[in-house]
């Protein structure tokens, strides 16, 4: 759901300057304690010192906070922060000559402004040199320091997005399948057969439970046999036979020697549900769906199809790694959802090698016909490291 | 005897509710049940039952659907049924059902909450005039009652919680491997026929393949109105509008020869000010 998200802008370059202005007035601060602190008695005057240290260390602020954010605004590329602080920072090369040419004019410009107010009159850049070394190691620390807070603020803005996104994405998953329309229909279902066919009613009962099990209870990080997927998905379309009835005819393909192959827990479910939920349920006369697994070449296809109304219908969109184009309402974004969903999962898990297609099923039947294909070996996975594989007791 | 019909497209839950009827209200006669919104306008039309169970979620057209073909369809001199919604999750309805008068029940429904629907149907059939000799009243009290009620529905729908999509400039129009830019500022109106849309201007029309549904959130509502299910108006298009004794009400237009017409759950756009 990206148009809803609401992740703040990535703030400008120049956001957080006055913020940095007023934290360097401490620094001066301190500076100006250590100096008076430091140096001998007799020459000793917190005041003076202060208005010094104020002075160069706002001047040498302003030139080096202003000349990295316009030297960060000519050279873009040159970094190595984190996407969301790029246009901040140059690389440390063009740093060092910004601190130093910095430092250069801050100092000259600082100290005259300080004689200015005290009435003194401080040598020149080149003949005071530990007041320029000063300058330089409070300059060079300041800098630093201003990176390093602000490195960490933008990596922990990120991981705490990546973080909502996750648990915001699992929620949505969730939320569709546990659909309260598709469970109090089933619940409904299962009330009826209770008085009218008891042995059926608690084999519907066991689908439910296989259902709410593995869509509560999945490990979405592993790994789990395609033989537990298909189960999965047989419990799933198993509710569905009982609840439209003659309406909806289910073919589910395994061949025997793919069953172990391992493939991500559920990740057929939302395409299932998508053909369900958009294809065949507004159907009038129903349909049939077909899920398949075979081998072709060094990879492994899954297809799922249904004879249902099609993509044309308004329900799905014929690009699912696009962004949303129009919504024309819940069922759609629903159906957006699932296939997002889908790709998403793949391009994290498999990157460049998993591929994801949905489109009009081209047989006369018309429907939809979804197509993911998979490397067959694991060990080419690129993402999430296979953590323990998925076990799965079929009821 | 009182005649009902069900319309539930899943067989069993279809099963049930008649099986529950005919042991909590063995007066009732079930005189068809059927599993799709369609089937549910085309039977409740030619069968006329006093009472109708339509399930809002079903293929064809949704029970919601339904209702406002057959308000808008429904022939004069026969009573409008009583209509009673049954869903098994659908907020919106609940919600706009809350604060009106005919009922609506939960799936799984239990057989208290049906008994009570049941007295509730027995009280208002009760209280029914039977049809009197003379001219007939234009409207009754039922038919009367789901207008309303299904206007406050479709304004409900309208301010839904989904963002407004952005408002069409231009219809394309796709005939063979050429695309017509029609300006929606020259549309005059726009009909459903069957699967496709009729873009009507004044001097042609072109067919799109979209429902009326999908565009009405795509239009400015001041400009378009909806008259009918299947039919939305420019307004500064209507010259007159026209009353006729049932409730619908006949639109000439400017610029077009033909009339149209408005069904009587639009019929309260067109007053005098």
């Amino acid at each position: 759901m990206p148009a809803s998200q609401a992740t703040p802008a990535p703030p400008g370059p120049w956001s957080g300057f006055a913020r940095r202005g007023l934290r360097n007035q401490v620094v001066c601060a301190m500076v100006a304690l250590v100096i008076w602190l430091i140096t001998p008695v007799s020459r000793g005057n917190l005041y003076s010192a202060w208005v010094y240290s104020a002075s160069i260390g706002t001047c040498c602020w302003f030139f080096i906070d202003g000349g990295r954010l316009l030297l960060a605004t000519w050279l873009p590329g040159r970094h190595q922060m984190p996407a969301a602080s790029r246009a901040r920072w140059p690389g440390p090369g063009w740093m060092l000559l910004c601190v130093l040419a910095g430092t250069a004019l801050g100092y000259t410009l600082g100290s005259s402004l300080g004689d200015a107010v005290t009435g003194f009159t401080t040598p020149s850049l080149l003949e005071n040199r530990p007041a320029v070394a000063i300058s330089i190691i409070v300059a060079i620390a300041a800098t630093w320091y201003f990176y390093a807070t602000e490195r960490l603020r933008t990596e922990q803005a990120a991981a705490e997005s990546a973080r909502r996104e996750a648990t915001e994405s699992q929620l949505m998953l969730l939320q569709s399948q546990l659909e309260p329309h598709m469970l109090f229909n089933t619940l409904a279902n299962l009330r009826v057969l209770i008085t009218l066919d008891p042995p059926r009613a608690q084999e519907m009962l066991d689908r439910l439970i296989g259902y709410l099990r593995a869509t509560l209870g999945a490990s979405r990080t592993g790994l789990h046999p395609l033989s537990a997927e298909f189960d999965r998905l047989a419990d799933f379309l198993a509710l569905m036979a009982v609840r439209m009835g003659p309406r909806l005819q289910v073919q589910l393909d395994l061949p025997e020697a793919l069953r172990n192959l391992p493939v991500p827990p559920l990740l057929l479910q939302p395409l299932v549900e998508n053909s369900i939920r958009h294809g065949l349920e507004p159907k009038v006369a129903g349909g049939r769906i077909e899920v398949r697994a075979a081998q072709q070449g060094g990879r492994l296809l899954l297809t799922v199809r249904d004879t249902g109304v099609g993509l044309g219908a308004g329900a799905a969109p014929a690009a699912p790694a696009g962004p949303p184009t129009t919504a024309p309402g819940d069922a759609a974004k629903d159906s957006h959802y699932g296939t997002h969903h889908v790709a998403r999962r793949l391009a994290t898990m498999y990157g460049e090698q998993a591929q994801f297609r949905l489109g009009p099923a081209d047989a006369a039947e018309g429907g939809t016909l979804a197509e993911v294909s998979l490397p067959l070996a694991p060990a080419a996975l690129s993402g999430p490291p296979v953590q323990h594989p998925h076990l799965s007791n079929p009821p | 005897m009182t005649t009902a019909l069900i319309a539930e497209d899943e067989p069993l839950l279809a099963a049930a509710l008649q099986a529950e009827l005919a042991r909590l209200w063995p007066g009732l006669a079930i005189v068809a049940s059927v599993a799709d919104g369609l089937s549910a306008v085309q039977q409740t039309l030619a069968l006329r039952p006093e009472v109708c169970f339509f399930d809002i979620r079903m293929p064809g057209a949704s029970g919601l659907d339904a209702a406002q073909a057959l308000a808008e369809d429904w022939p004069d001199g026969t009573p409008f049924p009583l209509l009673v919604f049954v869903t098994a999750y659908d907020q919106y309805a609940l919600q706009a059902f809350e604060a009106q008068a005919v009922d609506y029940l939960v799936k799984p429904v239990d057989a208290h909450r049906l008994a009570a629907c049941i007295d509730r149907l027995k009280k208002r059939l009760a209280a029914q005039p039977a049809p009197p000799a003379g001219p007939q009243p234009a409207l009754d009290d039922a038919l009367q009652r789901t207008l309303t009620q299904l206007r406050g529905l479709l304004g409900a729908g309208a301010g839904g919680a989904a963002p407004a999509p952005p408002k069409l400039a231009v219809i394309q129009a796709a005939v063979g491997n050429k695309v017509h830019l029609v300006p929606v500022a020259e549309v005059l109106y726009f009909e459903a026929a069957d699967k496709y849309l009729r873009v009507v201007t004044a001097e042609r029309e072109h067919l799109i393949r979209l429902s009326l549904r999908e565009l009405v959130p795509q239009l400015d509502g001041q400009q378009f109105w909806q008259v009918h299910r299947g039919l939305v108006v420019r307004a500064s298009a209507i010259s007159t509008a026209q009353r006729d004794e049932s409730g619908k009400v006949f639109l000439s237009l400017r610029g077009r020869p033909e009339r149209l017409t408005a069904s009587r759950l639009y019929a309260h756009l067109f007053k005098g000010m």
